[in-house]
């Protein structure tokens, strides 16, 4: 266990004015909750440690640790305006819509639906006295504190948050909406933002979930989501980072996956200076599938690393994982992924790949997969690839009167196409593109 | 009565990949309305002067001049070179994954277009204007979905090179093997879709290693390529006598030093 150092302390000290002020309200299981994880935090600590720390071997956080990031003074409150959102809202205006700012849900922002039999759409705290059953039996149990020191920091200031709940049966009408907004008016500010997402037996749920800013300040986001996806459910996650550029970004996101059941993930990273995702699925139970699809655009000094840990439990699983990278700049990428294939965990089917398109000398990429195969009849298949633009398919273009800049951004849009179409939510694969387009010229400038 | 003035003047041009050098003193003149034919055996340099005068790149040119409608092309960007209605039809078209056919050529057109201060075409009616030029190759109108040349056949992959040509409207086009791995049937609709775009202002260079697409697209000059520089010009009766005799016989009037065969 490490030791706690100075750099906890900001944090420790602002959780009894926490625990004690606005959140003061809260069931006594959350409370209780919240006190063994500032304890677990202050006795983990951020996991800063060079030596022997293999899960952050390739992310120093360090830099992120030394910032005495705040909770926002709730009395200055961010006023932040309907227009504001466009740049991070996309799809319908009938699509019930969660928003939090830097943190603190936004019931004016926020769009819910008259609540309809069987789903249930709200703030993370309202659901603790609503639906405690729920919240007492999920909360914390994929993701748990005891992962590292930043699920359990989260979890010790764990109040405002997304809240789906899709009962038996139902299908969700539409895609769930989570923004996530800093707004920029609190310097060195941390938030933690927080999502349960239960879908019970045979239901069906999209689910996306945003995370962005208004304006290019530092701040730290802390995110933790959980993901239940009961037996023949059906859930797609899709989470799009664009943070600030001076933003750091830590986001665990833990799924399980039962019999039956489906768990479609896609996650696009564009912003923070840096960003590190945990995804954890487990495969609960017989014939479960995961499809986890990922696509990053890093530029400048960005620093992107995906840990994605996948845990066949049950036999008959099967996964299937597609990480897409560009990089420019001094940019450099990571991506971790681990399979794991349970000794009883037989006909398991796991296929993970990594591919990277470097158009820098000075931007790296890498990929370290690793596998963890006890059961013997099963079938795992592992590739990855880097590679630059390729000089003939730009004179191609050039040679047609496309001017050079448009030729690459053609292409490096044509690289990230693959994913990109992956995402089975048609104006979230718009958006998605759109954003890819704009944000290639801005790698190259190094003004992402 | 006012003379014409060459579409394209090549003066002795030299182009190295590295340091080794493969056109070696390149001349020639293409007038309005002219077709020209460039032949060769392979390794001569054909597919590097079409690459030059295109701007690949990979190639460097160590002297000599080139003057497309009176402008200096080699200082051109590629994208200017076509801008000002330069066209190669390439040899190999590229496969380009992930980028479909119909916004690529639309892109294509709209670059070309405001360049001249001409009017851009949306979706719809570029749409239109490619179905309408379809037919003249007789492509498959569900291929223009699909991402550039990936999977096509030989014959799709030129066919859809000559779509371009129709839409783009080149005042020069030269035409890289067009012929090669074509069949009769192919090369048949190939060569009359492109004699159909010929105008008494645009000229057309074919260049080719058989003069089999010749009997479609008549030229008025053959100039033979040999080792980097032209060893032998003609009318069309030159092309015949190469298609006799083969290349050999040409390469005996020229200096062989240090020289492949």
């Amino acid at each position: 266990m490490q030791q706690q150092t100075a750099y906890e302390t900001p944090y420790l000290e602002a959780f009894d004015a926490f625990q004690g002020g606005h959140a003061s309200g809260d069931p006594a299981f959350i409370q209780a909750h919240r006190r063994e994880a500032i304890e677990r935090f202050g006795a983990q600590g951020f996991p800063t440690a060079r030596r022997g720390n293999e899960a952050w071997k390739y992310t120093d956080v360090g830099p992120l640790a030394r910032i005495p990031f705040q909770l926002p003074d709730p009395s200055r409150g961010a006023l932040v305006k309907q227009g504001q959102l466009k740049t991070a809202s996309f799809g319908s205006g009938e699509w019930p819509k969660l928003v939090f700012v830097d943190g603190t849900y936004s019931e004016e922002l926020s769009n819910l639906p008259r609540s309809r039999n069987g789903v249930t759409i709200c703030n993370l705290a309202e659901a603790m006295t609503r639906r405690p059953e729920v919240v007492e039996q999920h909360l914390g149990r994929l993701a748990s504190q005891e992962e590292n020191g930043f699920t359990a920091l989260n979890a010790a200031f764990v109040h405002d948050g997304a809240f789906v709940h899709v009962s038996k049966d139902y299908a969700a009408e539409h895609p769930v909406l989570i923004i996530n907004l800093s707004s920029g008016k609190h310097p060195d500010s941390v938030s933690h933002p927080r999502a349960l997402i239960v879908a019970e037996e045979g239901a069906g749920a999209t689910v996306v979930e945003m995370h962005a800013s208004l304006k290019g300040s530092r701040y730290f986001t802390n995110a933790v989501t959980e993901v239940v996806v009961t037996p023949g459910a059906t859930v797609r996650h899709y989470r799009v980072q664009r943070q600030s550029p001076h933003a750091y970004h830590i986001a665990t996101i833990k799924a399980e996956v039962g019999r039956d059941a489906t768990f479609d993930s896609a996650a696009v990273d564009m912003g923070a200076s840096l960003a590190r995702n945990n995804l954890g699925v487990t495969m609960a139970g017989e014939e479960g599938h995961a499809a986890l699809n990922g696509l990053y655009l890093v530029g400048d000094a960005q620093h992107v690393d995906n840990e994605v840990v996948i845990d066949h439990a049950a036999p008959n699983t099967s996964s299937r994982e597609l990480y897409k990278g560009i990089l420019d700049g001094k940019s450099r990428s990571v991506f971790h992924g681990s399979i794991i294939v349970r000794k009883d965990a037989q006909k398991v089917n796991a296929s993970q790949a990594d591919k990277n398109l470097l158009l820098s000398e000075q931007a790296e990429a890498d990929t370290k997969p690793a596998f963890w195969i006890y059961a013997d009849d099963v079938k795992c298949g592992h590739g990855a690839a880097n590679g630059q633009l390729d000089e003939n398919a730009l004179f191609y273009l050039q040679a047609r009167g496309i001017d050079r800049a448009s030729a690459r951004t053609m292409l490096v849009r044509a690289f990230a196409r693959e994913i990109v179409q992956l995402i089975d939510l048609a104006p979230l694969r718009d958006y998605v593109d759109r954003q890819v387009i704009k944000v290639i010229p801005q790698l190259q400038s190094g003004a992402a | 009565m006012v003379l014409d003035s060459p579409v394209l003047e090549v003066r002795n041009l030299w182009a190295s990949v590295g340091d080794a050098p493969i056109l070696k003193g390149v001349n020639f003149r293409v007038m309005p309305g002219e077709v020209h034919a460039i032949m060769g055996p392979n390794g001569s340099g054909k597919s590097t002067l079409a690459n030059v005068l295109a701007g690949h790149p990979l190639y460097q040119v160590t002297e000599g001049e080139v003057l497309f409608r009176g402008e200096d092309l080699l200082s051109m960007a590629p994208e200017d070179r076509a801008r000002r209605g330069f066209f190669l039809s390439f040899q190999h078209p590229i496969e380009i994954a992930g980028v479909r056919l119909d916004q690529f050529m639309r892109a294509s057109y709209n670059a070309v277009q405001k360049s001249r201060g001409q009017e851009e075409l949306d979706a719809l009616k570029f749409d239109r204007l490619v179905k309408s030029k379809s037919k003249l190759v007789e492509l498959d109108p569900t291929l223009i979905r699909r991402s550039v040349n990936e999977g096509f056949s030989g014959g799709e992959k030129k066919r859809t090179e000559i779509l371009q040509m129709s839409i783009l409207e080149p005042t020069l086009a030269i035409l890289d093997e067009t012929d090669s791995g074509l069949d009769v049937d192919a090369l048949r609709v190939v060569a009359e879709g492109i004699n159909q775009l010929r105008t008494t202002d645009n000229a057309v260079v074919v260049i080719t290693h058989y003069q089999r697409i010749l009997e479609y697209i008549v030229p008025d000059v053959v100039n033979i390529l040999s080792n980097g520089r032209f060893v032998k010009s003609g009318r069309r009766e030159l092309a015949f006598e190469i298609e006799a005799r083969g290349y050999d016989w040409l390469q005996e009037t020229e200096d062989r030093v240090g020289v492949g065969p």
